[in-house]
């Protein structure tokens, strides 16, 4: 029998407002309240609060066949809670069906695993308490930023006590083999990973109202029938939760196709579960090395979106030099700051590369360049700095 | 005496150091009974005009008449000089231009005979350094000659500024038979990596001072370029260096939100400033300086590149960028500043180290620059040499009384470079331009 597993990825940045040199030492709010409070009330009504509601039906209807994952970053949390608390009520409603798992991250939907496995393993714990304050309950399997992944990253993940970790079905890692088997990691074989069906992924995330696309409408009994007759033991559906309502407007039929889907993938035969369920019960098939980390961004699935030019290296570092600094200062006002620094969409605005994949860089940035982008961080980072510094 | 200028920009509506000058430079010609007629591609309304008049060229229509009232062929021949691209004369659009000239082919018919009545056209410039430059240039030529023939009697000599304007005072000046000045404020080589001009700009600017009875060229530095590169004769230019002109500054001096030491580049980021020079220098002083920060102001075509070198080099978190500072915000700049830099590679003049002067703070010039040739106290560094330059900037932020000399004696020094005393030798060239004329 076909085991099917989805999990939906859910997170906001903390956008930073146009910081000024001359602001540098007597300005320290750093953020642009109207547009974060804009988006998340935006992206509450039109997916968060329907795709919830509409998940929780779905749930009770089907009696405990219909199961997913989640992972909600600390950025997320902390907007739900400042701007649209019934956001967070809901997904509550929906840890208590016990029927949705929720994974581990780093709390800043932070880059911390490419800087220093101390960084990263604070960033996870923090992220993990989270879990247990807000929705009761302990994480068991773990999803990196973007889906980075390497040998390095699977070691720290492992001595942090997970048992599965996600990954990207990465074409350049597989090979021939295929995405819809367990793994595990390269170093110590104990980590089960959990590889993306990009290409089924992707046709809900990204292609699903494309009407240049051949196979458009996609209606629900076909795409059960694609996930039926794949080859392997799991189809591994990851995608961002932003696709339900957001990416993909309600005006396309997203949220009729979300509700006949589970009676059409039982129907074709196919099994629920979340990702913890599914790595417990399928065996490992093979050992996967991944020397290099990799992610599921951008043509190349590798980690250039976010560190490929020298502004990004070159923020990226001068960010975590001040680590040492923050954790001296023990102040909450401080980790608020320094946590949403590490967002690594704040990088990803600071990207170059606009070629195959300039328009999705796009949708996600507001800035005009990668340089207005790079200059408005160091002036936040550079106050951040100072401030740190008469502590 | 009367003036009529030729300008680009002037305050408040300003993209570079021109406008500026211009302004000083009226200011100063009033003081010395010089009445001045200022003509610049769309004035905005609010410029100052208590000491100069203000006409916008935008306002003035340019007018065609039927060749039996005064004849368009006239009119064609008072500007058929001005060639940029061949069919510039009497330039509408080039949209415009082919319908008409499809209707000349198929009836014969000339576009600028329209059945007796005049014909008008009243023309709208941007009035910024664009692309479509060159089109102005030659439009804005065309509305200078209509300019002068509206004004004739009310000037006795002709003031162009820069190249842009070039055309238009040569216009002026075959329509009234007035002297023409023009005014060097900067090169074709100041504006590019050396011998890579732009060979039209470099044509005006020759058939401009070609034309020209006196040159008036911002700094010996200039002279020199004009005399050597465009072969113009040496008893016809002579060398006015500017001087600055400050508004009375009331704005409180602004918080200072940082303790370390600031060192400041405000200006295009161009080749010709040298911005790439600054930055490894500042490399070089942070190396061994923890408290100083340093900040490029302004915005150009090198701005993306000097960002890419200030992360390479690693010294992002203490060299920052303001992109184009406007108004109150260049004032705040100076202030905010222990010391200004200007390592620019070509220079004709430089107006802004005297500005920050202005506001006490200790300068640094490069050797290439013609403001190097007025002043004793800034510390002159050639622009290649980054050594000299982290060396300067390291004593000016270590040395309280170096730091202090430069502040008293700059001040002093900067408050007797008077726009009146440019003035008067400007008052000379117009005079000599005129007893020329009148020979």
């Amino acid at each position: 029998m076909k085991t099917v597993c989805f999990y939906f990825q859910v997170h906001q940045p903390w956008r930073l407002k146009t910081y000024r040199f001359f602001q540098m030492g007597n300005d320290h709010n750093y953020l642009d309240d109207f547009t974060n409070r804009a988006i998340m009330q935006k992206v509450a009504r039109e997916c968060y609060l329907p795709m919830n509601a509409l998940l929780l039906n779905l749930i009770n209807e089907h009696k405990g066949a219909v199961r997913c994952t989640f992972s909600i970053t600390g950025s997320a949390v902390e907007q739900f809670k400042a701007y649209a608390p019934e956001v967070l009520e809901s997904f509550k409603r929906l840890a208590e069906t016990g029927c949705v798992e929720f994974l581990a991250e780093t709390y800043s939907h932070s880059l911390s695993s490419l800087y220093s496995v101390e960084d990263f393993k604070q960033e996870v714990k923090l992220h993990t308490q989270m879990l247990k304050d807000e929705f009761g309950v302990k994480p068991t399997a773990f999803r990196n930023t973007e889906l980075i992944y390497s040998d390095d990253i699977a070691k720290a993940v492992q001595g942090l006590g997970f048992k599965t970790m996600l990954a990207e079905g990465a074409r350049h890692i597989l090979g021939w083999k295929s995405p819809n088997f367990v793994y595990t990691d390269g170093v110590e074989n104990k980590l089960r990973l959990l590889l993306r069906n990009y290409k089924l992924s992707d046709d809900i995330a990204f292609r699903f109202s494309n009407e240049g696309w051949p196979e458009w409408p996609l209606t629900a009994d076909k795409f059960a029938q694609w996930v039926a007759s794949e080859t392997g033991d799991v189809v591994n559906l990851f995608m961002d939760y932003e696709t339900f309502g957001e990416h993909q407007k309600a005006s396309t039929g997203i949220f009729d196709f979300v509700k006949a889907l589970p009676q059409a993938l039982l129907n074709a035969g196919v099994e629920f579960a979340t990702v913890s369920e599914a790595a417990k019960k399928l065996q490992p098939v093979a050992v996967l090395h991944c020397p290099y980390a990799m992610s599921w961004a951008d043509e190349e699935r590798d980690v250039t979106a976010w560190l490929g030019n020298d502004l990004q290296n070159e923020a990226f570092r001068k960010l975590y030099s001040l680590s040492p600094k923050v954790k001296k200062a023990k102040n909450k006002d401080f980790e608020f700051v320094w946590h949403f620094m590490q967002n690594s969409d704040h990088f990803y605005y600071m990207a170059t590369k606009w070629f195959s994949d300039g328009d999705v860089h796009s949708y996600f940035n507001p800035y005009d360049s990668a340089y207005e982008a790079f200059i408005n961080y160091m002036n936040v980072l550079a106050d951040f700095e100072i401030e740190l510094d008469k502590l | 005496m009367r003036v009529l200028m030729f300008g680009w920009e002037f305050p408040p509506h300003i993209a570079g150091g021109l406008g500026t000058a211009c302004y000083g430079m009226t200011q100063g010609l009033a003081r010395n009974d010089v009445e001045v007629i200022f003509v610049m591609p769309k004035a905005s309304g609010d410029e100052d005009e208590s000491f100069v008049k203000v006409v916008n060229a935008s306002d003035i229509e340019a007018t065609y008449c039927d060749s039996s009232i005064e004849g368009a062929d006239d009119i064609m021949r008072k500007i058929s000089f001005i060639h940029i691209d061949s069919n510039m004369v009497p330039y509408i659009s080039p949209e415009e231009w082919a319908t008409y000239r499809e209707g000349y082919e198929r009836t014969g018919k000339k576009f600028w005979e329209r059945k007796g009545d005049s014909w008008t056209q009243r023309y709208t410039f941007s009035g910024k350094y664009g692309a479509n430059i060159m089109e102005e240039v030659a439009r804005y030529a065309v509305v200078a000659a209509e300019v002068a023939k509206q004004l004739e009697g009310q000037f006795d000599v002709i003031h162009a500024h820069d190249w842009l304007t070039y055309f238009a005072g040569i216009a002026a000046k075959r329509v009234s038979g007035k002297p023409l000045v023009v005014h060097m404020h900067a090169t074709s080589f100041d504006r590019s990596s050396s011998d890579n001009i732009d060979t039209r700009v470099y044509e005006i600017e020759r058939a401009g001072m070609a034309a020209a009875d006196m040159v008036i060229a911002v700094s010996n530095l200039t002279r020199n370029i004009v005399i050597d590169k465009y072969h113009i004769e040496p008893e016809k230019v002579v060398a006015v260096h500017n001087a600055v002109q400050f508004a009375e500054n009331d704005n409180p001096v602004p918080e200072r939100g940082v303790k370390d030491k600031i060192v400041t580049f405000l200006g295009r980021i161009t080749f010709q400033k040298g911005p790439d020079y600054f930055i490894e220098a500042a490399a070089k002083v942070l190396a061994r300086v923890p408290n100083v920060r340093f900040v490029m102001a302004g915005s150009g075509d090198m701005m993306n590149h000097c960002i890419r070198r200030v992360a390479q080099l690693g010294i992002a978190d203490r060299f920052h960028f303001t992109g184009f500072l406007k108004g109150d915000d260049v004032q705040k700049m100076f202030q905010l500043s222990d010391v200004y830099i200007m390592p620019s590679v070509s220079e004709p003049f430089g107006i802004s180290p005297l500005e920050a002067m202005r506001s006490n703070v200790p300068t640094i010039i490069s050797h290439q620059s013609g403001v190097a040739e007025v002043l004793d106290y800034a510390i002159k560094v050639n622009y290649w040499d980054v050594d000299a330059m982290a060396d300067a900037i390291y004593g000016l932020i270590s040395y309280p009384a170096l730091a202090k000399m430069f502040q008293e004696k700059g001040m002093e020094e900067v408050n007797n470079l008077k726009w009146f005393n440019a003035a008067v030798k400007i008052k000379d060239v117009y005079q000599q331009a005129i007893d020329k004329c009148n020979k």
